[in-house]
């Protein structure tokens, strides 16, 4: 059962990631990452990580891709949007990348199935357990990460902020 | 949740690989930013699937934590990244990653 879930979500994953990249239209791109997202928290959930699967849903479909489309929606991309990505996204760019990004597949593939293993996943993590782990043993990792919060807080104000010269220009 | 949790971490990982080459392709194709951004997404939800599956194969918190911490620097690399957006949307008027290669000349 859960196998044929895991098969399914994989499938909407993949094939809702290659939709995200090749849209035109940005907010199309951010529905379909959406998309993707669930689907992975799905993944997580039967991979025996409920917590996960719910930090997935809240803080990157939720808070993380609301950043994005208020952003898009800021810089109010029009319909010339659309045809300037049709002219930038031509066929024979594509070539060199997906060639170097099938190798770097291959190389993985090989490097994955070099030691076969029939190992299934195994039992569940409860939320519990990631808790008092994350504030036993990661307490450190946590105060930093605080620290890098701070630090895109500050940066993303003053990045975003409005300058005195860029008004007089 | 039931007990017996079938997948193979084989499988899971090759799902990791497939979405991580995905990402790559999609930050080499693209040239607006924000689809760039989109991918470096992508790619980072890849490493955090893989945290989450070696975490489930040995039945550990640590995954989980991982994926915690890549959720921290996701929120923060976006935060910034955007900035950067609104910037090159102010200077240049484009969303073009080639406008802001003026260092060259």
């Amino acid at each position: 059962m859960e196998y044929i879930l895991f098969i399914i979500a994989a499938a909407i994953t993949i094939g809702s990631s290659i939709l995200a990249l090749t849209r035109l239209n940005a907010s199309h791109a951010l529905i379909y990452l959406v998309v993707t997202l669930l689907a992975l928290a799905v993944i997580f959930f039967l991979l025996g990580a409920p917590f996960a699967a719910a930090l997935q849903i809240v803080v990157y479909a939720g808070a993380i891709v609301v950043l994005f489309l208020f952003v898009v929606m800021m810089l109010n991309l029009g319909k010339s949007s659309v045809e300037r990505e049709q002219r930038w996204l031509q066929p024979r760019m594509w070539y060199g990348p997906a060639v170097l990004s099938a190798i770097l597949f291959a190389i993985l593939c090989v490097a994955i199935y070099d030691s076969p293993s029939s190992d299934t996943t195994g039992t569940m993590v409860s939320p519990k357990e990631v808790g008092t782990e994350l504030f036993g043993p990661y307490i450190i990792a946590v105060e930093l990460a605080g620290f890098l919060l701070l630090a895109g807080l500050v940066g993303a104000y003053h990045l975003g902020r409005r300058y005195l010269s860029d008004r007089r220009s | 949740m039931g007990n017996a949790m079938t997948i193979p971490v084989d499988l899971v990982m090759l799902l990791a690989i497939a979405l991580f080459v995905i990402g790559l392709f999609g930050v080499l194709t693209r040239r607006n930013i924000i689809f760039i951004l989109i991918s470096i997404e992508v790619m980072m939800n890849a490493s955090a699937l893989a945290f989450i599956a070696a975490g489930a194969r040995w039945g550990q918190p640590d995954g989980q934590i991982m994926f915690m911490f890549i959720l921290a620097i996701a929120a923060a690399e976006v935060a910034i990244a955007l900035g950067l957006v609104i910037q090159l949307a102010r200077r240049f008027n484009t969303l073009d990653i080639d406008a802001a290669s003026e260092l060259n000349d």
